[in-house]
C-alpha cells in the first residue's frame, strides 16, 4: 500500500459546488520500467445504484492517478462548456453519445489504468435495475467489487440486490464505498449508521467486505488523497484498497476440472494428432495422468500436452487454454468434464438444487424446455420446483411462488434429461456455475447446490397413444415373433444405416415382419432441443412399431448410453436390441461388432445373433 | 500467472468457441498489428492450423509492404487467405484521394461497403491459390455468417463496451442498449438464423500487452510500424492518405514497448493518426454504427 501523500493534499479542491477538475498534479506514481510480463492484472467491478456516484469515483480514480490523456479532460470540460452543464467526473466515462443524453450508464464499458504495482481494468457497471444483465456481464468479469452507496440516501434496494448478486456471481472481495460524505458534513455517526445497517445485510449473505471507506468522490476525498475532513477514519483510500485486493489464484490446488470444449482432427500436412481442447477450470493435469470424461465414464491416460511450437509442455494448470492426446482412442464429445482418475470426482445427478437469477423478461416456467450450460455441456433442463425467491427488501425467502420473474433470486429444483456433470458451489465454484438459454437467449444465471436423487415417478415419456385389444402373444403367434426394435449404433451414420437396409432384406427374406426405418442424423449437442425432440420421435415410433408386432431396424450414429437408456424408456414395454460397432464398449450393446465389418457380413453376424437369442425364427432346415 | 498468459487463454478460448458454435466464420485480418496477433493465437488455439479464413478488405490505398507482407505470410502459414474490394468505387473514382468525396465517405465506401459485401458474398471475392502463389476470383460467394475482429477496449470509447461475442441485425446495426449478457465463460453463442455475429477476443489487450505480446512470441510485423530513418513511424496502420506517421525514433519491437512503457505517447490516443476519426465527430461511433470495425 502506498502512504498518503500529504503534500499533494494541502492542494486539494476546495468544496462543493466547485468540483476542481484537475487543476492538481496527476498523483500516479512514475511510470514503470517493469515488463507487464511480471505485472498482474485484476479486473475489478464498480457497482452500485444509479445517481449513486459511481461512475464518479471511476472517473475521479482514473483522473488522480494520471490514467487519463491529458486531452481527455480538456474534452469533456469543453463539452460541458459548451452545453452549459457543469462538469462532472463522470462524464468522462460517458463514451457513447447516448448513453451522454441520458446520464446514466447502460452498459458495462471497461476502464484501464495502471499503478507501479498492477494493472487493472474497472468494469463499470450500471446501476439501474433496467441493466442489470449488463452489471452481471461486467461482475462476472472481476475478481474483486467496489461496491458506492449514497451517504446521503443510504442503503438502497438496489445496494441490496448487487450485494447479493456479488456473493452469488463469487466475488469475495469487496469494498464498499459510502460516497457523497461532504453532503452530511462528513458526519462520522451518520456514516456509521450506514456501515451497520449494510454490514448486517451483507453478513445475512455471508457476504463480509473488507472495508467500508467514507469518501467524497467529486472531491476526490479519500479516493486517491485522505479527506482532511474526516480525520476520524483511518482505514484505507479507494487507491490503498484496489492496491490490496488479491488476485486469487488457489484454483492451481483444487481437482482437475477441464470442460472438453472440443476435439481436434486437422489433417493437412500429415497432422494424425486428435487433440482434446478446452480451459482449465482448477487444478493441473499431467502426462501420464488416468482421465475420466464424464457423464459418459470413458477413461484414458495422458500422453502429451500439445503446443504450437517448442518442447511439450509438462503440465496444463488452472486458467490455461490447453490441448492435449491420449494414448488410447476413446471417442469423449465435447461437453463432457474431463477430470483426473487419482483425484476427488465431481457428482452427477439430473435433479439439481439451484440458485438461480433469472434476466429474460419471459419468467422461468415449468413446462418448458430450456438449455442448461454447465461447463462445456448443453443439456435440456425443465423447472421442476420453485423453493423461494428472495426478497430483497426485507432478505426474507418467499415460498409458494410457481415461478421466476425477471430480476428475481431465486432457489429452485431443475430437472435435465440426461445426467450432468458438476461440483456443488461450496466444494467447487467454477463448475457449480451455470446459465441457462431460453430460445436464443442467455435468460438466467446462478450456481449449483447440490444434487437430489432422480424422481421415481416416470420421467420418461407420457404415454398419447395406446393400442386396441389384440394382444401382443395374438400377433406373436401369428407371426411367429414378437415385436422388436433393433437398434445398429457406431460412430459413423453411414455404415450403421447401410448394416440396417441389409439386415432388414435378410429378415423380410426369411419371413419377419420388419421394417427399416431410415433416421436422419441426430445432430450434435449446439441444438440439444432438437436432438431431445428427435430421439423422441423415434422412441414413439419404435414403441408403436413393436406394439404392431414389427422387428424394426434403425440405425443411429452418434449416440451415447443416455441416449440409449431414453429410447428403452419410450419403447417399454417393448425390448430394444442395440448392436454396437467399433467403440461401444460403454453402450451396454446385446451385440458388438468389430468396426471394420461390411454391411452385408454385419447383418449376416447380426441375424444369427438374434435368431440365437430367439427374437427371430431360425432360417428353416 | 503473468497478465500475458491470462489474456493469451481467454482471447484462445474464444476463438476456439467461435469456431466450434458460430457456422461458416472468418476472421478480419487488417495486416495491423492486433489482428496479426489475433493471427497468431489461432495458430496457438489449433495448434499450427487455421481452419477460419482470413479476409482482408484492399482499399488499394494500403502502403505496398503492407500487401507484400500479407502474401508472404499467407503462403507461409498456408493461410486461407480472402481479398475483398469495392472495385466500383475505385473505377468511379468515389475515394478521398481522388477528391469526390469526404474521408468519412470514403471509409464508407473502401471499408464499410466492401466489408459488407464480401461478408455477404455479394462481390466477387479474391483467394489465394497456394498452387500459383497468387490471388484467384473466388467461385464461393457463401456468406460468412460470423466474423471475428481484433478491436480492443482501450482503444476508443464505443468499444470498450463491447462483447466478446456480438450480435449486429442485418443492417449491421449494433444495440449498444440491449446486448446480451455474458457471464464467466458463457458467451452468448446461440442466435436467431440471419443474425450476424462479431467475435472480439483481443477486448481486454492494451496497447502495450499486444507489443508485449509480439516481442515475446517472436511474431512477425510489417516495416512501418518502425521508424526508417526519417524519425518518423506509423502507430496505426491504414491507408497512406489518411495515415500520418508519429515521431518516434524505434526502430524495433523493445524500442516501441519502452516508448509506450514511459509514458510517451499517454497524452496522444493510439489511432490520433488516423485523420477520418476526426471527421467522425472525435469518435468512431458514427463510422462504426454503420458497420466499421
Amino acid at each position: 500500500m502506498r502512504p498518503p501523500d500529504d503534500t499533494s493534499t494541502a492542494a486539494a479542491a476546495p468544496s462543493r459546488p466547485a468540483p476542481a477538475p484537475s487543476s492538481r498534479p496527476p498523483q500516479s506514481d512514475p511510470p514503470s520500467a517493469v515488463s507487464a510480463f511480471d505485472l498482474e492484472r485484476l479486473d475489478i467491478v464498480a457497482v452500485g445504484h444509479v445517481d449513486h456516484g459511481k461512475s464518479t469515483v471511476i472517473g475521479r480514480l482514473m483522473a488522480d492517478t494520471g490514467s487519463l490523456p491529458d486531452g481527455k479532460l480538456d474534452a469533456v470540460r469543453a463539452m460541458c462548456a459548451t452545453n452549459a452543464r457543469p462538469f462532472e467526473y463522470a462524464f468522462l466515462l460517458d463514451a457513447l453519445k447516448n448513453e451522454q443524453a441520458q446520464g446514466i450508464t447502460i452498459d458495462t464499458a471497461r476502464c484501464f489504468f495502471n499503478t507501479a504495482n498492477r494493472h487493472y481494468i474497472i468494469h463499470d457497471a450500471p446501476g439501474h435495475v433496467e441493466f442489470l444483465k449488463n452489471m452481471i456481464t461486467g461482475a462476472s468479469r472481476a475478481q474483486a467489487a467496489l461496491l458506492v452507496i449514497d451517504a446521503h440516501e443510504g442503503v438502497k434496494e438496489n445496494s441490496k440486490r448487487h450485494g447479493y448478486i456479488l456473493s452469488m456471481l463469487g466475488i469475495r472481495q469487496i469494498s464498499v464505498l459510502v460516497n457523497k460524505m461532504d453532503l452530511l458534513g462528513w458526519d462520522e455517526a451518520s456514516y456509521a449508521a450506514i456501515v451497520e445497517e449494510y454490514a448486517d445485510f451483507l453478513g445475512r449473505l455471508g457476504v463480509h467486505p473488507q472495508s467500508f471507506i467514507p469518501v467524497s468522490a467529486r472531491d476526490g476525498d479519500n479516493i486517491v488523497e485522505r479527506a482532511l475532513s474526516a480525520p476520524w477514519y483511518d482505514g484505507p483510500t479507494v487507491l490503498e484498497q484496489v492496491e490490496d485486493f488479491q488476485r486469487l489464484d488457489d484454483d492451481l490446488e483444487r481437482p482437475f476440472r477441464m470442460p472438453l470444449q472440443d476435439v481436434y482432427k486437422f489433417t493437412a500436412a500429415g497432422d494424425e494428432r486428435r487433440i482434446f481442447v478446452g480451459t482449465v477450470e482448477t487444478g493441473r493435469v499431467r502426462p501420464g495422468d488416468d482421465v475420466v470424461f464424464l457423464p459418459s465414464g470413458k477413461r484414458s491416460t495422458v500422453s502429451t500436452i500439445e503446443a504450437l511450437s517448442g518442447p511439450r509442455p509438462d503440465e496444463a494448470f488452472a486458467g490455461q487454454a490447453t490441448g492435449l492426446t491420449l494414448e488410447t482412442q476413446v471417442y469423449a464429445k465435447p461437453g463432457e468434464l474431463m477430470v483426473r482418475a487419482d483425484e476427488a470426482g465431481p457428482l452427477m445427478a439430473t435433479r439439481l438444487r439451484a440458485n438461480v437469477f433469472w434476466m429474460n423478461s419471459a419468467p422461468l416456467v415449468r413446462g418448458r424446455r430450456y438449455v442448461l450450460r454447465l461447463g462445456a455441456a448443453r443439456v435440456p433442463v425443465e423447472l421442476e420446483s420453485v423453493l423461494s425467491v428472495l426478497d430483497e427488501q426485507e432478505l426474507e425467502s418467499v415460498t409458494g411462488a410457481g415461478q421466476v420473474e425477471r430480476h428475481d433470486v431465486a432457489e429452485i429444483v431443475l430437472r435435465a434429461i440426461r445426467p450432468v456433470a458438476f461440483d456443488p458451489a461450496d466444494v467447487l465454484e467454477p463448475t457449480s456455475r451455470f446459465v441457462i438459454v431460453h430460445g436464443w437467449d442467455t435468460a438466467g444465471c446462478g450456481i449449483v447446490l447440490e444434487g437430489l436423487p432422480d424422481a421415481t415417478d416416470d420421467t420418461g415419456a407420457e404415454r398419447r397413444f395406446a393400442g386396441g385389444d389384440v394382444s401382443p402373444e395374438e400377433r406373436a403367434t401369428r407371426y411367429g415373433h414378437a415385436g422388436r426394435a433393433v437398434v445398429f449404433v457406431g460412430e459413423s451414420d453411414e455404415a450403421a444405416g447401410l448394416a440396417a437396409a441389409a439386415l432388414e432384406r435378410r429378415l423380410f427374406d426369411r419371413g419377419v415382419h420388419s421394417y427399416c426405418l431410415r433416421v436422419a442424423a441426430l445432430g450434435d449437442d449446439k441444438d440439444v432441443l432438437g436432438r431431445e425432440a428427435h430421439l423422441r420421435r423415434l422412441g414413439e415410433i419404435a414403441w408403436a412399431m413393436t406394439d404392431a408386432g414389427v422387428v424394426l431396424v434403425a440405425a443411429l450414429g452418434d449416440v451415447d448410453r443416455f441416449d440409449l437408456a431414453e429410447l428403452r424408456a419410450l419403447a417399454a414395454p417393448h425390448e430394444v436390441y442395440v448392436i454396437g460397432s467399433g467403440d461401444a464398449g460403454d453402450l451396454d450393446a446385446d451385440l458388438e461388432l468389430p468396426a471394420s465389418l461390411a454391411a452385408d457380413a454385419a447383418a449376416e453376424r447380426a441375424l444369427d445373433a438374434l435368431a440365437a437369442a430367439g427374437v427371430v425364427p431360425v432360417a428353416p432346415g | 500467472v503473468n497478465q500475458l498468459d491470462t489474456l493469451e487463454a481467454k482471447s484462445v478460448h474464444i476463438l476456439r468457441e467461435a469456431y466450434r458454435s458460430l457456422g461458416n466464420v472468418c476472421m478480419l485480418w487488417s495486416i495491423g498489428k492486433d489482428s496479426t496477433v489475433l493471427l497468431h493465437l489461432a495458430r496457438k488455439a489449433f495448434f499450427g492450423h487455421v481452419p477460419i479464413p482470413l479476409v482482408h478488405i484492399d482499399t488499394a490505398y494500403k502502403m505496398p509492404e503492407m500487401i507484400e507482407y500479407r502474401d508472404r505470410l499467407a503462403l507461409e502459414w498456408h493461410l486461407n487467405l480472402v481479398v475483398g474490394q469495392n472495385r466500383t468505387a475505385l473505377e468511379e473514382k468515389a475515394t478521398f484521394p481522388d477528391g469526390n468525396v469526404d474521408r468519412i465517405a470514403c471509409c464508407r465506401n473502401l471499408k464499410t461497403l466492401a466489408l459488407k459485401h464480401t461478408l455477404s458474398g455479394e462481390w466477387t471475392r479474391q483467394r489465394m491459390d497456394h498452387t500459383l502463389g497468387r490471388l484467384v476470383d473466388d467461385e464461393d460467394h457463401t456468406p460468412y455468417t460470423g466474423v471475428i475482429v481484433g478491436v480492443r477496449a482501450d482503444e476508443e470509447g464505443s468499444r470498450s463496451k463491447e462483447r466478446y461475442f456480438s450480435p449486429r441485425d442485418v443492417e449491421n446495426d449494433w444495440n449498444v442498449d440491449d446486448q446480451p449478457p455474458e457471464l464467466w465463460r458463457y458467451f452468448k453463442t446461440d442466435f436467431e438464423p440471419g443474425t450476424h455475429v462479431r467475435v472480439h477476443p483481443l477486448l481486454d489487450w492494451t496497447e502495450l500487452n499486444v507489443w508485449e505480446y509480439i516481442e515475446r512470441e517472436s511474431i512477425p510485423v510489417t516495416s512501418l510500424y518502425f521508424d526508417d530513418g526519417t524519425g518518423t513511424r506509423c502507430r496505426s496502420l491504414g491507408c497512406w492518405p489518411c495515415t500520418s506517421p508519429v515521431q518516434s525514433t524505434a526502430t524495433n519491437v523493445p524500442e516501441i514497448i519502452e516508448e509506450l512503457r514511459t509514458g510517451k505517447f499517454s497524452n496522444i490516443a493510439e489511432r490520433s493518426g488516423r485523420a477520418q476519426d476526426k471527421d467522425d465527430g472525435g469518435g468512431l461511433e458514427s463510422l462504426r454504427r454503420g458497420g466499421y470495425m
